[in-house]
């Protein structure tokens, strides 16, 4: 019988799946009370005509659409684009709109990285993060482990992600403890003269904009 | 306000939103943000008083001392008026 083959007993003792995953289990605990919170306003926004149902399918939809792509295309105009550059470090909510991204009321404060100075952002007291630009933050972001030890050790950190910095660079951890959200504009990578803004855009990854990255070289 | 400030060191109870890892330390004053709602009152559907928020910096030997990894490393964060003290010297 198929089902009984030797490689289909190997993956369940490997716990994981033929495409190499591991086996997720079913959500079949009961609801956490603050799944029931959201569960029980929801309908009550509904029922008393507040919200539509497809007024709150259109808000996720358009939280899913955004994603680092809008902010690494900030970030390659502020790269060709010096005057563009120097609005988004004035006021990086209107450059952003200026762009066209529909971000609401997204208090915005872009962070340059130089030669000597690398920024990185945290929120140590919950998980801000600039969403509307952005989209969903990353579930490392999120944890404790990295909210606590990046303002502490964020060299510590940054090497875990890859990014050994020489004491020479200054690090500038910010924490977003209140109405502000952070992007960092990483510097542009050498070597880049000739490309396109839409190919330095491609170079711009979430992490670079987070801090615990670098952009993409070029190809 | 004061170039340099000073985080006060109080422990209210409730929602606010001055990092417990900041509290006592000095800092200077790295710009001013305007005035927001305070979230202590917001927090509890009060009628928010604006209050005036900074962004801080510190260094990272004001807030870890020896344990700091890069002494000249910093850490800036949003921090409201109230919880501010103005040092002139």
């Amino acid at each position: 019988m198929p089902h009984d083959h030797h490689d289909h007993d190997d993956f369940h003792h490997d716990g994981m799946s033929p495409s190499g995953h591991p086996y997720r289990a079913d959500n079949d605990t009961p609801l956490t009370y603050w799944q029931v919170m959201e569960i029980a306003i929801r309908e009550l926004l509904i029922d008393k005509g507040i919200a539509t149902a497809s007024e709150i399918a259109v808000q996720i939809d358009t939280m899913d659409a955004r994603s680092p792509a809008d902010g690494a295309s900030v970030v390659a105009r502020a790269w060709t684009d010096p005057d563009f550059k120097g609005r988004l470090l004035q006021d990086a909510s209107a450059a952003a709109r200026e762009l066209g991204f529909d971000i609401g009321a997204l208090r915005l404060i872009a962070v340059e990285n130089t030669a000597d100075i690398h920024n990185v952002v945290v929120c140590t007291l919950c998980s801000c993060y600039p969403r509307n630009l952005l989209g969903l933050p990353p579930d490392w972001y999120k944890t404790r482990a990295y909210r606590s030890r990046v303002v502490k050790e964020p060299r510590r950190v940054l090497a875990e992600f890859g990014l050994t910095l020489p004491l020479s660079t200054r690090v500038r951890v910010h924490d977003s403890t209140a109405d502000m959200r952070y992007i960092v504009l990483p510097a542009r990578p050498a070597g880049t003269e000739s490309l396109s803004e839409e190919q330095l855009a491609a170079l711009v990854t979430r992490d670079s904009m987070i801090g615990t990255g670098l952009p993409k070289s070029p190809a | 306000m004061a170039e340099r400030v000073r985080v006060r060191s109080m422990m209210p109870p409730g929602h606010v939103r001055t990092p417990a890892y900041l509290r006592g330390k000095v800092g200077e004053i790295e710009r001013s943000l305007g005035a927001f709602p305070n979230p202590e009152e917001l927090a509890y559907r009060q009628k928010a008083t604006a209050r005036p928020l900074y962004r801080v910096r510190f260094t990272m030997a004001e807030v870890w001392g020896a344990e700091a990894e890069n002494p000249d490393d910093t850490l800036d964060a949003e921090i409201f008026a109230h919880w501010l003290i103005p040092l002139d010297d």
